[in-house]
């Protein structure tokens, strides 16, 4: 089957490219890219106007299957993928049960091989049933195809612990993926500590409570050479020492999540307990050290930590809601909207940190538009104005803090090995 | 009294940040009605006759509630106490279909206390009646507010430019030093926190006020002092060592508060912890306020019904 792209402006970081090019697809692979390919095709779609890039990878999900399928299942999460324009998804391990066995990795790994509409990586626990008490069987699930190893939602909190699961993991190449957030700190307050928090009363969790862990987890990859990967990390102090790290040659990366980039404390002063979110949305002094993290290259990648809840789990009062949004149907709009209208980054960051550089961080069949690579595609038209209207939403949790946001920049497309999964916004259910 | 040409008909009272000076001051003026209600031998008028209030109550509380109650009661309305160990809430409803449910019942006003900052913000969002926030967690209290004011400008202070305001203790946890902060700021007082730093909170000087580690320094030449009540469980979490430290280095007493104005006003929102924020002594002395406070907070919540409730209109019920 071939698939032709013409005319669009091919935006592909991984290898410096903007360019008006033709794009020729064949069996799910990239085959050609060039001006004006003159080739028969099964489907030809006119990309005038429109900018063609790898299709978004989004390294941080929770897809919420097995076992808590009333937040989101593998079927659903995936369609909220192919709707925003996001063709691989890393699913973390917070399920019921946890993911820390192979069979559990596989299970997954088949189902969305079927039945999914974005491929689905699966992260692995580090410690058995995420208790951060035993190691779970990690090298199984390597073996298996586990993307990488984390206790998301949980600080592992023994330090020895952590230290046996960065020597044990080492040579096999694998990260460990860190929600790095003092968990005794994090117990006392529900936002971040600030001048908001001041105000509204609600208990704040001062940003230390993240730069402590990710000193201690740092130190820990400088001395076992584990890959150290920090995930949404939300506050200065931390992005500060994650640069120190890398300048030192210390094998971290790190990872900030659009709401970070986007959002400040003040979104959580009318309670709206959509916004509650770990960790926390801070104030504008953070936003901007983490913007600055992204352009000078210490942030490795952009996610979403699409974090679905059943309505009657998170439409409550605010400390009662559970952390988490879902930010797969938003992400790329977001993103457009705030920081690349807005002049703040350039469109070659946001794809090469949407797409290029996490699929190359966790060594992905993706984020690139090279010959011979995946057919995977993101059209995105960067005018398109539209309203987020989460009764519109693929996805089943609804509660977002960007609700009612008019965005300007939206995927319009999204081709996942060589396959219309999304069109006009419409995911391509006749499969 | 006059007709002010603002009406207050049917809002929600979440919080004084949403009150303007002038809506405040037709609180305070209508309060001042309603103490001479409280005065008459027979004291009930038919203002909110076939007109029902409902106390929903997520938290213990004698004074706040009792007082809404009488508030109710004295202009004629039906009031309903619903307490959450006598409510669904312990079969666990959630707040939406409480509310919805009581809302079915065509309640005029929803009176609540809950221990969750924005949860009054949570249910006047899903509700049609009139939403009376009775302090919601560690954010809002507007009647204990405008008691306050109601109190300290019957003593002959006006809150503003040149008094000096101190509050003192538990600022961490306290809705009504969140009110009278943001209140007081906002009428151009100055305004002095001073407690053990593990009970301020980070950033509070973002509110506008002073912070003070010695209550000294905030006592000194103050107009009003404003005691919070210690709750016990904070000493149990570890926040300050022992209550005979708290008492000793942060407590209220007679020497202490000689370093104010000689006509300094002594508030308490109370329950009183005689011996421990406040002496025993300094409780019962000339300069407290604290049971004028209780009687005001009758005639306050009176007022803050009627207005929300009639728009103001019927003063001549009054009568």
């Amino acid at each position: 089957m071939r698939t032709l792209i013409k005319n669009g402006r091919v935006v592909d970081p991984a290898q410096k490219l903007d360019a008006v090019l033709d794009i020729l697809i064949e069996d799910g692979r990239i085959k050609k890219v060039a001006p004006a390919i003159d080739a028969a095709a099964d489907t030809v779609y006119d990309a005038t106007g429109l900018v063609v890039c790898p299709g978004l990878v989004d390294i941080h999900t929770h897809l919420r299957e097995p076992g808590l399928e009333a937040k989101e299942d593998i079927i659903s999460g995936t369609m909220a993928a192919a709707a925003g324009g996001v063709t691989t998804v890393a699913c973390m391990p917070n399920t019921k049960p946890v993911i820390d066995t192979s069979i559990i990795v596989s299970g997954i790994k088949e189902r969305a091989a079927k039945e999914a509409y974005a491929h689905v990586e699966v992260i692995g626990a580090i410690s058995k049933g995420e208790k951060g008490e035993e190691l779970s069987e990690m090298v199984d699930m390597a073996q298996k195809g586990a993307m990488a190893f984390s206790d998301d939602g949980h600080y592992v909190k023994s330090t020895r612990l952590f230290l046996l699961a960065a020597r044990y993991i080492a040579p096999f190449g694998k990260a460990l993926i860190c929600h790095d957030i003092d968990p005794e700190l994090d117990a006392e307050g529900y936002m971040h500590e600030g001048a908001v928090s001041a105000r509204i009363g609600v208990p704040g969790v001062p940003a230390i409570a993240e730069d402590i862990c990710v000193a201690r987890d740092c130190i820990i990859s400088e001395y076992t050479g584990a890959h150290v990967h920090i995930a949404h990390v939300a506050s200065k102090g931390a992005v500060d020492i994650i640069r120190q790290a890398k300048k030192k040659g210390i094998n971290v990366t790190c990872e900030v999540a659009v709401q970070h980039l986007t959002l400040t404390d003040e979104a959580c002063a009318t309670y709206d307990s959509a916004a509650r979110v770990n960790p926390p949305l801070r104030s504008f002094d953070h936003v901007e050290a983490l913007r600055e993290a992204v352009l000078d290259g210490t942030v490795d990648a952009i996610v979403t930590d699409h974090a679905p809840h059943a309505p009657e789990e998170k439409d409550m009062e605010f400390r009662y809601a559970p952390n988490g949004f879902c930010g797969l149907e938003t992400s790329l709009g977001v993103m457009l909207t705030d920081l690349y209208h807005t002049g703040i980054f350039d469109l070659a960051t946001i794809i090469d940190k949407m797409s290029c550089s996490p699929a190359k961080l966790f060594g992905l069949d993706a984020g690139t538009l090279r010959e011979g690579a995946a057919a995977d595609l993101t059209v995105i038209d960067l005018d398109k104005e539209w309203t987020v209207d989460p009764e519109k939403f693929y996805t089943r949790g609804k509660a977002t803090p960007y609700a009612g946001k008019v965005c300007r920049g939206k995927a319009v497309a999204t081709v996942l090995s060589g396959r219309f999964v999304m069109r006009d916004g419409v995911v391509c259910t006749n499969k | 009294m006059a007709k002010s040409d603002i009406s207050l008909g049917g809002r929600d009272i979440l919080d004084l940040s949403s009150l303007s000076n002038e809506e405040i001051a037709l609180i305070l003026q209508t309060a001042a009605e309603m103490k001479k209600i409280m005065k008459r031998d027979i004291k009930k008028v038919p203002s909110l006759r076939g007109k029902s209030v409902i106390n929903l109550f997520y938290e213990p509380s004698t004074r706040t509630r009792t007082s809404f109650e009488l508030a109710g009661k004295y202009l004629g309305a039906d009031v309903v106490n619903i307490t959450t160990s006598s409510s669904s809430v312990v079969k666990g409803e959630c707040l939406r279909d409480t509310i919805l449910t009581v809302q079915s019942m065509n309640c005029d006003a929803i009176v609540m206390r809950h221990p969750i900052e924005g949860a009054a913000a949570y249910a006047a969002k899903v509700a049609k009646p009139v939403v009376i926030n009775a302090g919601d967690g560690a954010h809002a209290h507007p009647s204990q507010g405008l008691l306050d004011l109601y109190t300290i400008k019957e003593a002959g202070k006006n809150v503003g430019p040149g008094l000096k305001m101190a509050i003192l203790g538990d600022i961490l946890y306290s809705r009504v030093a969140r009110t009278n902060i943001v209140a007081w700021t906002r009428l151009g007082a100055e305004v002095h926190v001073a407690g053990p730093m593990t009970l301020i909170p980070h950033d509070i000087e973002a509110l506008g006020v002073k912070v003070h580690s010695r209550i000294e320094d905030a006592i000194e030449g103050a107009d009003v002092i404003d005691v919070l009540r210690i709750q016990l469980e904070r000493q149990k979490k570890g926040l300050f060592p022992t209550t005979r430290e708290y008492a000793r280095v942060w407590g209220l007493n007679e020497k202490r508060l000689a370093l104010a104005k000689k006509d300094v006003l002594v508030l308490h929102p109370g329950p009183m912890n005689r011996g421990l924020e406040i002496s025993w002594e300094v409780g019962y002395c000339d300069n407290a306020y604290i049971r004028d406070q209780v009687q005001n907070g009758v005639a306050v919540r009176m007022a803050l019904l009627f207005l929300t409730l009639t728009g103001g209109k019927h003063f001549e019920n009054l009568d």
